[in-house]
Formats: structure tokens, C-alpha cells, sequence
């Protein structure tokens, strides 16, 4: 046998080669190769929503191929004992066989659900990330609004994957969704009749929103998740406030071999941690609720947590109906279910035009504002956690009332008044909380950092000695810029000390060599 | 000739009410031995149970007495009348440790039970002498036996899970009241919950739902309760659905994967 020549590299160079001959890649290759991005643990949240919709892709491709969306009549014959002989749709049926039948489809079907609701937290999470730090502003704020559409396309993407089993918790959200619409005033009922094919539930619901959910909401996601990332390409990453770094620079480390390797190994752990929940945790047991009765409605029954807010707004909100009779009733549903979306969607899409509106700030912004420098916009953010919070608590107030022994109707007007005083009060502590923590770094600047060393004056006076961080005037004040860039606080942070041990199982430190003592030698010293 | 006649006539008149009044000491004397055995050995019967009511008097009036009145005939604002209420219900709330209550609520609360089985089945006979009421059938051991769970689970979904859930896990009323966990509830307890309304519950009585219809909502709930082994996990998340499944993605999920960009981005 013919033993070939050459080695790896001039295989590669060679295959590159004849690549680039037919292709023109290695233009490209390099621009995508050599792109810089920042390095900052908060610039990773995005990529869980990224990673966690290509494995919800992944698994609901399987599941598709065994689930039957149809609202037909069927009589159940499969294993699960309970339910045998039990009259369903065909849709809750291969459900049910996908869960007790198909090899592998019960794991499935949990990933597929532990992955969308990875999916919508790390969605939100980098939302707040985004937020919190400016990075919204010019020129990114055509991403802010892709990217709260893109929550919005999922919000309802992962609305119907729920409903599809047609089961009966899914079908209790249904039926509120249902009347979320009929009491949209005039065009209501018509729409909740084009959209059940007559009056609910109909039997049309379930393979109309299959094809939203497997076609057109996925694709839409797909597009506004290409020209998303694309921005974030073209428009490069915003960065931290820090030395070297400026508004027309990115510090950070190359695409390729550094970031590449870094996400796909975020890319597998993100999916790994999915596959272990849905390994250990057991999520919507679609068996326990039976199939859909419009007359069956369980005490506990809540929606996914993302759409858990609205559930709660609706629980909140006094039966006020206002009626013109005999021509019209506005069904209290319509404030929260209705309005309470709609400005959902409409006020954080407005958000970066209401900001600049207030700043007149025009300019075009690469570095970001840590949130204490900005104390309206933190404190605003705060703001709609704290409502957006109480609203989740009161969407399983129930369940929070039974857990703890709390009286519904408690729970209910605590909600009712915490919704309104307690996310004024957050943005008041929010915003004086941001100027201490200013006020704390400004005096570092001017007078130095804390030492722990106190001393005495001969005439009895206590002082603590600063370490001032620059060349200090003739009262011991630095003139230092406040520039929204992180202040050391701690002597080891400036050198004076070696830094904190950075070991995470088991330390890293080692002996430092100023002076040749080491630690163990100066506790040796003490003793 | 017409002496003697008379004097024959005279005596023949008397022995005929003599037959007459034996005749009807014979048939007032049988028809009192056709009946009055029966009514001695009922008496001789009612001894024996009166043993119990009396012990059970006894328990009544030293633990019930003053909330439920002198005749259980109940006290106005403290608690309700027991006239009629059955043994069924006593042996609920006494076994289930609900009664005696330790002070008014929303709700009198499950907990350990004060008084022995026997002792609850005395007070059962006391409140049963009162007035009566509904009873447990005695082949209900038979009756769950021979139950349809698929069936049970249906009845269990339109009657129950409104208040109990979906699976059993219980759920909040209004005003502090709520409809307890069926983790662990005997068969027993089951049916007489269904049967008596106890607390905030509605009573099913035989005509809703058939015993064997209760049959077969007992076996329903104890097997949703105790033979479905959870195959989605090792957790349940308490069978919560969406708030605690809410809570896992944010304590577990994004926990670890914060966790994880520490992590990463610290590698530089």
C-alpha cells in the first residue's frame, strides 16, 4: 500500500485552496475570523435564547412527527390505565402515546418544554441585561425592537405549543384567551368566532394554531433571529467603560479559535442542562389533567410563567363592566387582558424614543452605562420588575394561598394595592440607591481608598488612612474624572495586596515575591 | 219447665261470653305473642348499643357539648346542628383529627386525632341515636374492588378537581377556606367525605353520585394519588403545573447557566 506524503497542514491549506478557487470564501472567512467581541459574563445571556431555540427546533421536529393535530373524536386505548376507554381528541391522544408510547417521547416532550421556558427566562433576562445598561440607545435601537417583537412572537409561539395537546389545563387557557378576544369591543365576538370556527371550542382551533406554531411563528422568530444577530455584526458589540477602551474601539478576543470554541461549549452545556431537567423534573403531566371539557376547570390551573402576569393582571382587576345598554358591554377582562398587553408590547418598543425624548441625547453610544449612573432608567426598570413580579405571584395566588396558608381573598387585595404602591416605592429606593453607590465611588476618587488602618494623632483624634489613587493635591484630594468606569474599592485590588484567591474547587494562589514571605510564612510568624 | 228453660238459657248465655271472652283473650293474647317477641329482642338488641350511645353520651358531653348543645341541636354562631347528620360524618371529622376544634376558623384544620377509632365510633352511635342519617354501605371494600378508574377519573375531573385539582393536591377557597390535599385519605375517609360534605365541601349524596360511582372516584384518586410514579422525573415540583415549574427554570435552569458564563467569560 501507498503511503501518501505531506501532513495535516498542507491537507488543509490545499483543501482551503481549492475552496476559496470555487467559492471566494477566504475574504469573508477572514473578516467573520478575526472579528473582535468584548469579553463580559452578561454578554452571554443572548446566546442562551439563541441556543435554546435551535434545540426547541431540534426536538419539535421529533415531535411533529407523532403528533396528530386534530380536535377528531377518539376513544383512548393506550397504556395509561386511568384514561382507557375515555373519550378525546386525536390531538390529546398522540399526546398521550408520544408521552407513554413513543421510544424516547416522554424525554422529548420535556425538553421541548424545559427548552421554551429556557427559552422565554433567558429571553428576558438579556432584556434586562440590554436595558440596564444602555444598550438600547443610538444605533442599536432598531435591535431593541426586533428584540421585543421577537418576545412577543415567542410569547405567542409558546402560548400554542401549550395549547396544543388540548388537554385540560391547555384548554382552560384557551377558554381565557377566548375571552380575552370576544371582549375586544365590536370586532370581539367575530374574531373569537373566525378564530375557534364558530362558537368555543369548536373544532378547528387546534390545526390552525399547529400551523402557526410549526410554520409561521418559528419562521418569523427565524428572520427577526437572523437580522438580529446580523446587527449585532454589523453595528459590533457595545463594551464596558474601562481602560483602553473608548466609543470607537472593541477590546476583546477573536471570533475564531476563542469565541468559537467558547459558545460551542456553551452551546452543549446550555443543552445539557435542558436534558438534565428534563430528566429530573417532571413538567406538564398532561396525563393527570385528562382530556378537554369545557365544563371541567381544576382549582390550581395556571399558565407558563411568561404569560403568568397577564393571568395575574386579570385576577387583579376589579369586576368593573361598563355597560350602554342595549347596545354594548365592555367585559372587565378587556382592561388587563386587552390594554394590559397592548401596552406591554407598545411601551417597551417605545421605551428607547421616551428616553431620548427626556436626555436629548442623540449621540451615538458603543460604551455602556453601568445602571448606578443612570438612576431614572434603573429605577424605572426596576419599577416594571416589582409590577411584573406581583403580577406573576397573583397569577398562582391560589396555589400561593393553599402553600402557605394565606387567605385568598388576602392575597388578592395584597396584590391589588402592592401593585400600585410598591413599584413606586422600588423606584424611589432604587434611585436613591444608585446615587449612594455614586456618591461612594466619587469619594474614592477624591480622597482614596479605605485602608482598614487607623491611627492616632497625639492629641487623641481617630483617623483611617486613605490610599489616594493619584498623585494627591495639598488637602489629600485627587482630582480624578468620574467616568462611570468600575472604582477599585479594596487595597488588593491596586496591587498593594496580592489579588483575592481566584481557585474555584481548590486554590490557585501563589506565594508572591515581594519580599520572598509567603502566606503560610507571615501565619507561621503570628503564631 | 220454663224455670229450669230459663235457668238452661241463663247458663248457656254465660258460657257463651265466657267462649266469646276466651275467644278474644286468644286473639289479643296471640296477636300480642305474634308481635311482642319481636319487640323484646329489638329491646334486648338496643342494650347492647346502648352501651355505646351511653359512652358516647359520655365523650359528647365532656368534648362537643359546647359547640354543638345539650341534644346536639348546635349553638348559634359556635357550630351547626348534628340532628341527623349520620356516623359517617362523626367518624370523619373525629378520625381525620378536624374535631374537636381547637378554635373557630375558616376552617376546622386535619391533624391528629384526639379520640381512638372506637372511641369516634361510640360518639358516631350517640349522634346516629340523635337523629340518624347517611352511612357508609358495608361492602364498600367490594365495591372500590370492582370500580372503573377510567370512569372514576371523569366523574373525579367534572365533580373534584374544581376545588382538589387535577391531581389530587388540594387548592385554595375564598376567605382562608381550602379543599385539602387526597395524599394518603383512606377509602373509607373518601367515601364518607363525598357522602357527608365535610367543612367547605358539598355533600354528594346517593342520588349524584351512585356508590358505585364514589367507587369509582376512590379508585381514581388512589390511583392518581399512590400508583402514578411520576415517569416524567424524579421530581414532581409537587404537582404544582406552571408556578413551579416557573420557579425551577429560574432557580435551577438560569441559575447554573449564570453560573456558567462566570465561568466562561472568566476563562480569557
Amino acid at each position: 500500500m501507498k503511503r501518501r506524503n505531506g501532513n495535516a497542514d498542507s491537507l488543509m491549506t490545499k483543501a482551503g485552496g481549492e475552496l476559496d478557487d470555487r467559492f471566494k470564501l477566504a475574504r469573508p472567512a477572514r473578516v467573520l475570523m478575526n472579528k473582535v467581541f468584548p469579553d463580559h459574563w452578561s454578554f452571554l445571556l443572548g446566546e442562551i435564547a439563541l441556543f435554546s431555540f435551535i434545540l426547541l427546533l431540534l426536538t419539535g421536529t421529533f415531535l411533529a412527527l407523532f403528533f396528530e393535530p386534530s380536535m377528531a373524536h377518539t376513544t383512548y386505548e393506550g397504556s395509561y390505565v386511568p384514561l382507557q376507554g375515555v373519550g378525546m381528541s386525536k390531538a390529546y391522544e398522540s399526546t398521550l402515546d408520544i408521552s407513554f408510547e413513543v421510544r424516547g417521547g416522554l424525554i422529548m416532550r420535556q425538553m421541548h418544554h424545559w427548552a421554551t421556558l429556557l427559552f422565554m427566562a433567558s429571553m428576558l433576562v438579556h432584556m434586562m441585561r440590554i436595558f440596564f445598561t444602555g444598550a438600547f440607545r443610538a444605533p442599536r435601537e432598531t435591535n431593541w425592537l426586533i428584540g421585543i417583537l421577537m418576545f412577543w412572537v415567542a410569547f405567542f409561539e409558546g402560548f400554542f405549543g401549550y395549547s396544543l395537546p388540548d388537554d385540560g389545563l391547555s384548554g382552560t387557557g384557551l377558554r381565557i384567551m377566548e375571552g380575552m378576544t370576544a371582549s375586544i369591543p365590536f370586532i370581539g365576538p367575530w374574531a373569537s368566532a373566525a378564530l375557534f370556527g364558530g362558537p368555543f371550542p369548536g373544532d378547528s382551533v387546534i390545526s390552525m394554531i399547529y400551523i402557526f406554531h410549526v410554520f409561521l411563528f418559528p419562521l418569523i422568530l427565524l428572520a427577526l433571529i437572523t437580522v438580529h444577530v446580523g446587527l449585532v455584526f454589523a453595528q459590533k458589540h457595545t463594551q464596558w467603560p474601562g481602560p483602553g477602551r473608548t466609543e470607537h474601539n472593541v477590546v476583546g478576543f477573536r471570533m475564531f479559535p476563542n469565541y468559537v470554541m467558547k459558545q460551542v461549549g456553551f452551546m452543549l452545556f446550555i443543552w445539557g442542562v435542558v436534558a438534565a431537567m428534563a430528566g429530573l423534573f417532571q413538567i406538564n403531566p398532561v396525563w393527570l389533567f385528562g382530556p378537554y371539557e369545557a365544563s371541567v376547570v381544576s382549582s390550581g390551573s395556571q399558565p407558563d410563567f411568561y404569560v403568568m402576569y397577564l393571568d395575574g393582571l386579570i385576577r387583579l382587576f376589579p369586576a368593573w363592566e361598563f355597560r350602554m345598554a342595549p347596545y354594548f358591554t365592555l367585559a372587565p377582562v378587556f382592561w388587563p387582558g386587552i390594554v394590559g398587553m397592548g401596552l406591554s408590547v407598545l411601551l417597551p418598543l417605545l421605551y428607547p424614543a421616551i428616553e431620548r425624548r427626556f436626555t436629548k441625547d442623540r449621540g451615538h453610544h458603543n460604551l455602556l452605562q453601568r445602571p448606578r449612573d443612570v438612576p431614572a432608567r434603573t429605577g424605572v426598570g426596576v419599577m416594571v420588575i416589582v409590577f411584573w413580579l406581583i403580577g406573576v405571584v397573583s397569577g398562582g395566588n391560589d396555589v400561593f394561598a393553599e402553600t402557605f396558608d394565606i387567605s385568598l381573598n388576602a392575597m388578592t387585595w395584597g396584590g391589588r394595592i402592592g401593585i400600585v404602591v410598591l413599584p413606586i416605592l422600588s423606584y424611589y429606593l432604587t434611585y436613591r440607591i444608585c446615587l449612594g453607590l455614586q456618591q461612594h465611588d466619587r469619594e474614592v476618587l477624591a480622597h482614596g481608598l479605605e485602608t482598614g488602618i487607623l491611627m492616632r494623632d497625639p492629641d487623641g483624634r481617630f483617623y483611617e488612612v486613605h490610599q489616594p489613587l493619584a498623585e494627591p493635591d495639598e488637602h489629600g484630594h485627587t482630582e480624578l474624572e468620574y467616568s462611570g468606569a468600575p472604582v477599585p474599592k479594596k487595597m488588593n485590588r491596586v496591587g498593594a495586596l496580592p489579588p483575592t484567591d481566584k481557585g474555584f474547587f481548590k486554590s490557585i494562589e501563589e506565594p508572591s515575591d515581594n519580599g520572598g514571605t509567603s502566606r503560610d510564612e507571615i501565619e507561621a510568624g503570628h503564631k | 219447665m220454663a224455670a229450669s228453660a230459663k235457668r238452661r238459657r241463663g247458663w248457656r248465655k254465660r258460657l257463651g261470653a265466657l267462649a266469646r271472652f276466651t275467644g278474644a283473650l286468644v286473639i289479643v293474647g296471640g296477636l300480642y305473642s305474634a308481635f311482642a317477641p319481636s319487640l323484646y329482642a329489638q329491646e334486648a338488641e338496643d342494650n347492647a348499643i346502648d352501651s355505646e350511645v351511653v359512652k358516647g353520651q359520655e365523650l359528647y358531653d365532656t368534648s362537643c357539648i359546647s359547640c354543638h348543645g345539650d341534644n346536639g341541636e348546635g349553638v348559634e354562631g359556635r357550630g351547626p346542628s348534628l340532628i341527623g347528620i349520620g356516623s359517617g360524618a362523626v367518624e370523619f371529622q373525629v378520625n381525620t383529627g378536624r374535631m374537636p376544634m381547637a378554635a373557630q376558623g375558616a376552617q376546622a384544620p386535619s391533624g391528629e386525632p384526639v379520640f381512638t377509632e372506637e372511641e369516634a365510633e361510640w360518639l358516631g352511635a350517640y349522634i346516629e341515636y340523635l337523629g340518624g342519617g347517611a352511612e357508609v354501605p358495608d361492602d364498600l371494600e367490594i365495591l372500590v374492588e370492582d370500580a372503573d378508574t377510567a370512569e372514576g377519573g371523569d366523574l373525579y375531573r367534572v365533580n373534584c378537581s374544581s376545588c382538589h385539582g387535577f391531581a389530587g393536591g388540594g387548592g385554595a377557597l375564598s376567605s382562608g377556606a381550602h379543599a385539602p390535599d387526597l395524599i394518603g385519605v383512606s377509602d373509607e375517609e373518601l367515601y364518607q367525605a363525598m357522602l357527608t360534605g365535610p367543612q367547605n365541601m358539598p355533600v354528594f349524596a346517593d342520588n349524584e353520585l351512585t356508590p358505585e360511582q364514589k367507587a369509582d372516584i376512590i379508585a381514581y384518586v388512589q390511583y392518581i394519588v399512590n400508583d402514578d410514579k411520576d415517569p416524567g422525573g424524579v421530581f414532581d415540583l409537587g404537582r404544582f403545573g406552571p408556578s413551579t415549574e416557573g420557579l425551577a427554570i429560574f432557580l435551577v435552569g438560569i441559575s447554573a447557566l449564570l453560573l456558567a458564563t462566570l465561568w466562561i467569560a472568566g476563562k480569557s
